[in-house]
Parts: structure tokens; C-alpha cells; sequence
């Protein structure tokens, strides 16, 4: 989805009280978006007002629109509470654009938890394996 | 000890500043953007010889804690000795050059090289034994085997370093800039202290841009129109523009534009957004702000916020969140940037989350504004490929207001005043 820029169906995924959270790269995993300087620190509205803008031609650092490839391996189901199902998988993102490719790797956590019988994510946290931006300079994609 | 680490330098060939304000123009050649000749002068004329900003003394609070980070090119270290002292040094070993501490924070009594096993107290003095007769036997007596300090002053809690040692005082350096540091320092009884790291990006443009457009209160409602669309359904209702904006010219290369704005501040400046309780403990800061500094005082503290350019890379914004950004040039078309968030210390959690909710909103590699900063940025550094077709950026917005007129914070004056001191300093004067 994220490929192929279906933001709207991406957000749909999530619950109403979702998070997702970029922590600063090389932060471990106690990083606490109320105590730490992230990258993204965003609550649902946050995030749709995200996908709304990255859809948006002014959003000028996605425009014309950077070409993505997401590719996700080592999926694990951690174990479940009563927050949900935590899954951790490891990525690796590539987005192109001004004829220059920035590589983003690391790990993503994850919380589903089925709403209506359907399952959705109500957080989404995503560690960068490096200990700057230096490389990519942004994230001004979803990774 | 060196006398100086500046090194001797040449003349620029040509004046690359129009300044006209007899027909209120104002052009810089674009070429200075460019060229290697023109960075490697700034490096000898600015970076050795200006005042740069090297950290924040709540990075440092208990004695022996260091950080290591490259400032003006040199890799540093900050840090506190034994008896609490602050100190700057070069970061490389005297005896043959690799860094003496490769953290990039912690707490140490002194530092060790890896290399060779050359070892400092935190005060910067060798402490190694060798055996007898390996090296003179009044090896050091001239403190060739100390790491090199490098000059550091601090105001109010900001520090800075020079490379040069016939520099002037910082405190005269700053000129009326100091009012900007007193006006952070009037946030809060308690003191500020930086929140919870750094971010470390580059931006692959010229760093001279990131200084223009760190104080351009003229791009914002271009730039930035995804994120006024998304203050406006933040706030619940349109996004009300300044009504009061003032240009200061803070001498010395330094500049700053203060306004009003529609987004919340933390100190103190409520939001219906934020709710009820919150709307209690912000009139509370701002009570308690107004009884510390005076009413019309409180009022610049709080509701007006200001984009603040120290010559010649520390930015300052005290906006919907306060800022500390410094840039280096890696290459005249690299710069890698450092940013920091500063919050008052001993807030809530819930107000930390707030001010840093405000933060990310805008600003920073993820924010709803910087990245797109830093693609008009790019952008403009691609287009001066054609410097010698389309040669001149211009900079002369508002010149031509008459003297009794005022500058407005979308006039262009701020970064003159950038220009004309870097113009100065690269002459040689």
C-alpha cells in the first residue's frame, strides 16, 4: 500500500486511538516520546493530518512524489496483553526522489488488537538502525 | 599551547554583496555557494574566527560529564572536570591524532587514547608514565603532550567556543543579542535545559541557506502551506496571522524578527486545542512569569515568539517550541546540521509531551514544515548551477522603505544584516 501510495487505505488500518512513532535514530527501545526529541510522535490525528499532507501537492518535499519500496522480513509475534498482539518485524525502505535514493533500515514494532472483528494497529514504532539522519537528512515518508 | 589556530589567509577576489541602498537593492552573487575557494576563506575568516556555539550548560550537570561533537569542523569535547570547571578541547590525541573519547556522552574522570594508550585527566593534562628514558626528561614542559584547549565563554547558560586567540570577549560579540539568551532565560524561574537528545540531519544545500531561511519571514505561508492547513484544524479555526512584527538588527552579523503567531506556546500562550486543564496551568506560567519580569515584559515572553540568527550558524527559535540549531559545511553544497529542543526544566510530563508535540509538529526531519524547507533549500542550491547564467539572489525586499518606516518580519532586512557582516568579515577587514 505504502508503495503504491494508498495512504487512505493505510491509515484505515489503524485505531482511533492509534500511535505511530519515529524515535530519533539509534534511540532503544525504552524511548519515550513525552521525554525524548523523536522524529514523529504522532496520536491519530496527527497521523491522518500525515497522510492528508504527504497527499497534498504542497506537501513540497513529496512532490512530485518520491518513488517508495518497503520490504519487510524477520516478522515475530512477541506475545499478546491486554494491549494486544505485539509483532516486531525488521525493513528495510528505499525512497527515491531528485534522481537520489536514501536507504532506511531497521525494525518496526507493532500492537494489533482486533476491532469489529477486523485487525488494526494501535501502535506502530519505528527504530532506525544508525545513529543519525546524516545520509537521508528527512523522513517525510512513512516507513 | 598554540598561540593561535587560525591560519594565515588570502584576500577575496571580488566583492560577491551589492549593497545599493541608494536604489534599495540588495543582490549576493550565487557563486558563493559554490565555490570551494569561497569555503575554504570562510573556514579561515568565520569559523576560525567567530564565536560558535559548542552546547548548553544543562548537558553538562554533574562534574566529569562530557559530550563529544564536531564544532566548526574540529572534533570536540565539552566537558566538566573533577572540580566541576567547564573546558573545551580538541578532540585528537597530541601524539598521533585519533580522538581521545569516541562517545558521544558520559561521565569520566579522565580520557584515554585508544591508539597508543596516550592518557588525559579531565582537565586536559597528560597523565601517562612511560619508562624511564623513552622521551625527554622535561618531556611535556611545554604542554605539548596536554590536549589543546580552545577558548570557551559562556552566556547565561549558552556556550561557545573559539578557535581564535585574539578574539574579542563572546559578551561583546553577542551585542544586543544577549537580549535573545535573556529572554529564553526569563522562561522560567527554574532555568531551561535541553530535552532529550539531538537530532542530526544534512541538508544538501549551502549552509549560508539554512541561515537565511532559519529568519525568512517571508517564505512561511509558501513553504509551509500544508502546515497552516493543518494548524487550522489543530486550533479549530483559521490561523490568524501577526499583528505586530519587529526587525531587530542585534548588531555584529546578528539578527532576529519577533511576532505574534497562531499557534500555542508552552510559555505561556493557551490554545483552545489544549483543553480546559491546560488552559488553568498556562495562565498560571504566565501569572507567575508577569509577577518574576514585569506585565509588558511577560508579554514579549510569552505571547511573541522570535526566529533568531547568531553570526554565523547558531539559530535560535523560540516559536511554538524553542529550537538550538547549528550547521556545518561538509562541501559547499553539504551541510550537516544539529538541532536541539530546549524546555524548562522541572515541567510537567504532560507539558514536556506538549512542548515536544508542538516541536515535532513544525520542525525536524519528520515535522509538517522543516522538510519542506530544506526541499526549497535544495532546490534553489540545484538552480544556482547556473550562476554564471543567472547570477544574483535578491535580497532587497523592504529596503526601500523610507528611514522612518519600521522593517517588517516578511522585509528581508534580517538576512542583510547576515550579508553585510559576512561581506565584512570576508574582506578581511
Amino acid at each position: 500500500m505504502l508503495d503504491e501510495w494508498r495512504l487512505g487505505e493505510w491509515l484505515a488500518l489503524f485505531t482511533e486511538d492509534a500511535v505511530y512513532e519515529v524515535p530519533r535514530a539509534g534511540a532503544d527501545e525504552t524511548a519515550d516520546s513525552a521525554e525524548d526529541l523523536f522524529y514523529i510522535a504522532d496520536n491519530y490525528f496527527r497521523l491522518g493530518h500525515r497522510v492528508k499532507r504527504m497527499l497534498d501537492k504542497a506537501a513540497h518535499a513529496e512532490w512530485p512524489r518520491s518513488v517508495q519500496s518497503h520490504m519487510i522480513s524477520n516478522v515475530r509475534i512477541k506475545g499478546s496483553d491486554e494491549e494486544g498482539v505485539h509483532v516486531s518485524c525488521r525493513f528495510i525502505t528505499h525512497r527515491a526522489k531528485n534522481e537520489i535514493v536514501d536507504t532506511y533500515a531497521g525494525h518496526h514494532n507493532y500492537i494489533l488488537r482486533t476491532v469489529d472483528g477486523k485487525l488494526r494497529i494501535a501502535s506502530k514504532r519505528t527504530f532506525i538502525a544508525s545513529d543519525s539522519l546524516r545520509d537521508q537528512g528527512k523522513v517525510t515518508i512513512i516507513l | 599551547m598554540p598561540d593561535s589556530l587560525v591560519s594565515p589567509s588570502k584576500t577575496m577576489e571580488a566583492s560577491y554583496v551589492v549593497d545599493d541602498r541608494e536604489n534599495g537593492l540588495f543582490r549576493v552573487n550565487r557563486k558563493v555557494f559554490l565555490d570551494e575557494d569561497v569555503l575554504n576563506l570562510e573556514r579561515e575568516r568565520i569559523f576560525s574566527r567567530c564565536w560558535l556555539f559548542i552546547g548548553h550548560a544543562s548537558e553538562l550537570p554533574d562534574p566529569n560529564d562530557f559530550v563529544t561533537r564536531n564544532v566548526g569542523g574540529k572534533e570536540m569535547i565539552f566537558n566538566r572536570d573533577r572540580k566541576g570547571n567547564f573546558h573545551a578541547f580538541l578532540n585528537t590525541c597530541p601524539h598521533r591524532g585519533a580522538m581521545v573519547e569516541r562517545q558521544e556522552s558520559g561521565n569520566s574522570l579522565g580520557f584515554k587514547c585508544f591508539y597508543h594508550g596516550w592518557a588525559f585527566n579531565n582537565n586536559g593534562n597528560y597523565a601517562t608514565r612511560h619508562e624511564k628514558g623513552v622521551y625527554p626528561e622535561d618531556f611535556n614542559q611545554d604542554g605539548c603532550a596536554n590536549l589543546v584547549p580552545v577558548k570557551l565563554e559562556q552566556y547565561r547558560d549558552f556556550f561557545f567556543v573559539n578557535f581564535d586567540e585574539a578574539a574579542e570577549p563572546l559578551e561583546s560579540y553577542l551585542a544586543d543579542s544577549k537580549q535573545i539568551f535573556d529572554i529564553i532565560g526569563d522562561h522560567s524561574p527554574n532555568g531551561m535545559e535541553v530535552v532529550g537528545g539531538a537530532q542530526k540531519y544534512s541538508i544538501r544545500a549551502n549552509w549560508k541557506l539554512l541561515m537565511e531561511n532559519s529568519y525568512d519571514g517571508y517564505h512561511a505561508l509558501d513553504t509551509h502551506e500544508t502546515y497552516f492547513k493543518y494548524l487550522t484544524e489543530a486550533i479549530g479555526g483559521p490561523a490568524e496571522m501577526p499583528t505586530v512584527t519587529n526587525v531587530m538588527d542585534l548588531k555584529n552579523g546578528h539578527a532576529s524578527i519577533e511576532g505574534d503567531a497562531p499557534w500555542g506556546r508552552p510559555v505561556a500562550k493557551w490554545i483552545p486545542a489544549w483543553g480546559e486543564k491546560a488552559k488553568a496551568e498556562v495562565e498560571e506560567i504566565r501569572r507567575e512569569v508577569e509577577s518574576r519580569v514585569g506585565k509588558e515584559r511577560a508579554e514579549r515572553v510569552c505571547r511573541l515568539g522570535r526566529n533568531t540568527g547568531i553570526f554565523p550558524n547558531l539559530v535560535i527559535n523560540d516559536i511554538m517550541a524553542i529550537t538550538i540549531r547549528t550547521f556545518y559545511p561538509v562541501a559547499p553544497g553539504v551541510m550537516n546540521v544539529t538541532a536541539w529542543a530546549l524546555g524548562v526544566k522541572g515541567e510537567s510530563r504532560e507539558f514536556r509531551k506538549r512542548r515536544l508535540d508542538n516541536f515535532l509538529e513544525f520542525l525536524g526531519p519528520g515535522g509538517f514544515a522543516t522538510p519542506d524547507d530544506v526541499e526549497a533549500l535544495e532546490s534553489a542550491h540545484r538552480g544556482y548551477a547556473a550562476y554564471q547564467l543567472a547570477p544574483w539572489n535578491d535580497i532587497s525586499r523592504g529596503l526601500s522603505r523610507p528611514e522612518s518606516e519600521p522593517f517588517k518580519a516578511d522585509d528581508e532586512e534580517q538576512m542583510r544584516c547576515f550579508w553585510r557582516e559576512w561581506d565584512r568579515r570576508m574582506g578581511g577587514e
